[in-house]
């Protein structure tokens, strides 16, 4: 499976690229695959705050609905509207095309608690 | 998984689902395939062209001996002396309260009947029967030894009779023989749990590997594929199967799960009969139906079903159908709001959902033609 390097992780299998203070979210390929098909995405408005741990939208799958978390504090600055017609590009595509959203970091102080490329790796190994 | 790896049994095909790069996952104290390459393209497979399931988790027994019949009569709700040598039945074992113990197929051969059960209520169920069990029958459980191999799906026909003499298109639905399928000797059943044709293979399971290998090597030119657990649940909702544990279970009974049709209060004295005949003398308070939910999300176990506000039932199966592109659910509601056409709401985790119950199976397939 891959997960890129240059990305932080969460135990809830969102992935985060920090840019400064703005931060892109998705899922990770492994939650994808344990997932399965996905069919909807329920997604923030722009403008909405995020808090760490707590959810912000969920992922419905054939077979399972999943909450989705932040992970840091901020705010919801735009959300991808291919989801809405195309939720499939997050199995297809989960690091690029699929990303879900990108928020303004106002208190990075939550990424403590994130994890490295090579900790969340193990997290998924077993 | 926490589960301890040693009490997880592997099926004969564990190696070929790994080596497919299935998604494993324990079910029913088994590893079993979930998916290979989706869902979706598993179940439109099915749907369209030929799909194989590993089931070998189902669990049979055989029940024989000069008091079989009376024994099975009185221990499931269809009518077994109405099978004829060869035929299968799908029924159900009740308790004395009407609840369900199980759903099973019972398939009767010259010298026995076998029973073929939920993998998770096996020792339940083996349990149960044995307690009933009178001297002039016997019991065994012999699931261990048996693979059970699905081929499903509109070309399981044309893949099949490439590996048996045996005259396919004689077996008519719910009917099997017994004959060698690639020179392995089998019980090959018209059976499945997909709304389309197919058969179930019972062999024994040290020719695992052979029997595999013949099947996939056979249906290459049909470009024949896998399909898992996962699209084995949204094949039986879009016929709106039971599922037990989901759709039925012992708080349950057949006339309310809409399984009438296998339920005959008139052929004698059998479990939860009392309880039936009582039940629909008052009429029935709920009924399992189906539902068409508006948009994308499905309906899923557990939700609540509403009406003007209140709670009038609950959904027990829910998903997006891939072949009717639309969300679909099976519920037990109120039997006042169980009408089709009857406009109703779904508590989606704090959403309301629009619903409306609509006639079932909800994919108009046919498995018997």
């Amino acid at each position: 499976m891959n997960f890129p390097e240059d990305l932080l992780y969460s135990t809830s299998h969102e992935w985060i690229k920090l840019n400064g203070d703005e931060a892109t979210i998705g899922i990770t390929e492994y939650a994808q695959s344990e997932l399965g098909d996905i069919i909807f995405v329920e997604t923030p408005e722009v403008g909405r705050k995020i808090q760490p741990g707590q959810p912000f939208g969920s992922i419905e799958a054939v077979k399972t609905v999943s909450d989705l978390y932040g992970p840091l504090t901020g705010e919801v600055t735009d959300v991808n509207s291919k989801l809405t017609d195309t939720p499939e590009v997050i199995n297809s595509d989960p690091y690029g095309e699929g990303w879900i959203i990108k928020m303004k970091v106002t208190d990075a102080s939550a990424k403590a608690q994130l994890l490295s490329v090579q900790k969340y790796k193990e997290t998924t190994a077993h | 998984m926490s589960t301890s790896s040693g009490l997880i049994k592997k099926t004969p095909f564990y190696d070929k689902h790994v080596a497919a790069g299935a998604k494993m996952a324990e079910f029913a104290g088994y590893y079993m395939p979930i998916r290979y390459d989706g869902d979706i393209i598993e179940h439109l497979r099915v749907r369209t062209n030929v799909g194989v399931f590993d089931v070998t988790h189902m669990g049979e027994f055989y029940v024989s001996g000069d008091g079989a019949m009376e024994f099975l009569q009185k221990m499931t709700v269809n009518d077994v002396s109405k099978l004829a040598l060869h035929q299968a039945q799908y029924s159900a074992m009740c308790k004395p309260d009407g609840g369900i113990v199980d759903d099973l197929i019972v398939y009767r051969y010259a010298d026995k009947f076998m029973l073929v059960v939920n993998a998770a209520n096996l020792e339940k169920d083996f349990n149960w029967l044995k307690s009933h069990c009178p001297a002039n029958a016997k019991l065994e459980n012999v699931s261990d030894n048996i693979a059970l191999l699905a081929l499903q799906g509109p070309n399981a026909m044309n893949v099949l009779q490439q590996l048996t003499t045996v005259n396919l298109s004689n077996i008519k639905f719910y009917w099997f023989d017994e004959g060698e399928v690639d020179g392995v000797h089998m019980t090959i059943s018209r059976t499945g749990y997909t709304g389309e044709i197919g058969y179930e293979l019972y062999f024994d399971e040290k020719y695992g590997d052979k029997i595999w290998n013949a099947v996939m090597k056979a249906g290459e030119k049909f470009n024949i594929g896998l399909a898992g657990l996962g699209a084995r649940d949204t094949l039986r909702l879009e016929m709106k199967y039971c599922l037990y544990g989901n759709d039925i279970d012992e708080t349950t009974h057949p006339l309310e799960a809409g399984l009438g049709w296998i339920t005959k209060l008139k052929k004698g004295d059998f479990n939860g009969r009392d309880v039936m005949l009582k039940a629909k003398e008052k009429g029935l308070t709920r009924l399992l139906i189906g539902l068409e939910v508006e948009g994308r999300i499905p309906a899923r176990h557990g939700y609540d079903v509403m009406k003007d506000g209140e709670k009038v039932g609950i959904i027990t199966s829910g998903t997006f159908s891939p072949t009717l592109q639309k969300a679909i659910a099976m519920a037990y509601v109120d039997t006042r709001f169980s009408e089709n056409g009857t406009s109703l709401t779904v508590n989606a985790r704090g959403r309301s959902l629009s619903a409306k119950v609509i006639p079932t199976p909800f994919y108009n397939g046919n498995p018997s033609k």
